[in-house]
């Protein structure tokens, strides 16, 4: 590999343009390490985001070379397979400036996928033992550890072409909250789940498991969402 | 999309799955078999059996079909809301009235 890399960083918002910096390379370099060189030494106007560089807090999402990633978990080595990289916002949100892409919808549909907990005992109660062996629970394991990086989101068909589905990250962490014996909100989430722009918009297109860093699995989460709001339908509960 | 039209949807394809293999065999037995449209239109005439056959196709396809251009034109052009609806409904009894009257002309005597 070549001492320096050619980096393409986009910059302004949505009419902005790529800029070309030449990042010196070093051992186990991750995509945000460049990004950070560049702010550092080169522009420091750059905007971007990032918290905890471990994989952990989800802030640093990038388009890098036409694929979302967590930069901070990309070796730049891994992308970098031609000499050049082009880092820039996540697609399917508005850009603020730079790299930092306008995350407020991506959350504020959370909210109208019902995705906070909704409690059934008080303070005063004690705490319910749930086993981790149980069917509903490790359906729950096997979605939880989402990140809420939005690679997802910006990897989706059906957000890019329908602005009211929820996507797939609110429709994964509602997942966890269907299996949740604990939460008493099922009815409300089942039915906001069941209405134009909840699971059933999803095309089962697939990007979101193929893109998730934490290697997750939303379309199954979607797919189960799909199951539990149709048999509650057919029921008369929706 | 919501869940009633997911159903509806869902439904229509699951009843149009023989339907469909059934119309196929059709065909081919009627063109290897060098029916003329007066042999097809002497089984086809009065009979309850072949109306309800290709009434159901129709309804069915014109349910499906309806639901689906729905989808495409919210995402496709951006169509929103009560025209959404209205284009779905539009659509959908085009091809009921259209499909039904391609029946009527086989099966009324």
């Amino acid at each position: 590999m070549a001492a320096a890399i050619e980096v393409s960083i986009w910059r302004g918002k949505a009419d902005g343009r790529y800029q070309r910096f030449m990042v010196p390379l070093h051992e186990s370099q991750t995509v945000l390490d460049v990004v950070t060189w560049v702010q550092r030494n080169a522009d420091p106007t750059l905007a971007y985001r990032y918290a905890c560089r471990v994989g952990m807090c989800g802030s640093c999402a990038m388009t890098v070379n036409g694929r979302p990633r967590w930069t901070c978990r990309t070796h730049i080595a891994k992308v970098a397979a031609k000499g050049h990289v082009e880092i820039g916002p996540l697609a399917n949100m508005p850009i603020i400036k730079d790299l930092a892409c306008d995350m407020a919808a991506f959350f504020e549909k959370w909210q109208r996928a019902k995705g906070t907990f909704a409690p059934s005992r008080s303070r005063r109660d004690p705490i319910e033992r749930i086993s981790p062996t149980t069917a509903p629970r490790l359906a729950a394991d096997a979605a939880i550890e989402c990140i809420n990086c939005a690679v997802c989101y910006a990897a989706c068909d059906t957000v890019r072409w329908n602005a009211d589905y929820v996507g797939p990250a609110a429709l994964n962490r509602a997942w966890t909250l269907v299996n949740d014996v604990r939460d008493a909100g099922q009815g409300k989430r089942l039915a906001a789940l069941a209405a134009d722009g909840g699971c059933h918009a999803c095309h089962s297109h697939q990007s979101c498991q193929e893109h998730c860093p934490k290697a997750l699995n939303p379309i199954a989460s979607i797919a189960g969402l799909k199951r539990r709001t149709v048999e509650a339908y057919v029921r008369g509960e929706l | 999309m919501n869940v009633r039209l997911y159903v509806l949807q869902r439904a229509t394809a699951a009843i149009m799955v023989p339907l469909v293999l059934a119309h196929i065999a059709l065909i081919f037995y009627a063109t290897r078999h060098g029916l003329s449209a007066a042999e097809i239109l002497a089984r086809t005439r009065a009979s309850i059996g072949w109306a309800a056959f290709y009434g159901l196709f129709v309804l069915a396809a014109a349910t499906h079909g309806a639901i689906g251009v729905r989808t495409l034109a919210g995402e496709w052009a951006g169509i929103k809301g009560g025209r959404l609806d209205m284009l779905m409904w539009g659509f959908g009894l085009m091809l009921a009235a259209l499909g039904l009257r391609a029946v009527a002309a086989v099966v009324l005597p």
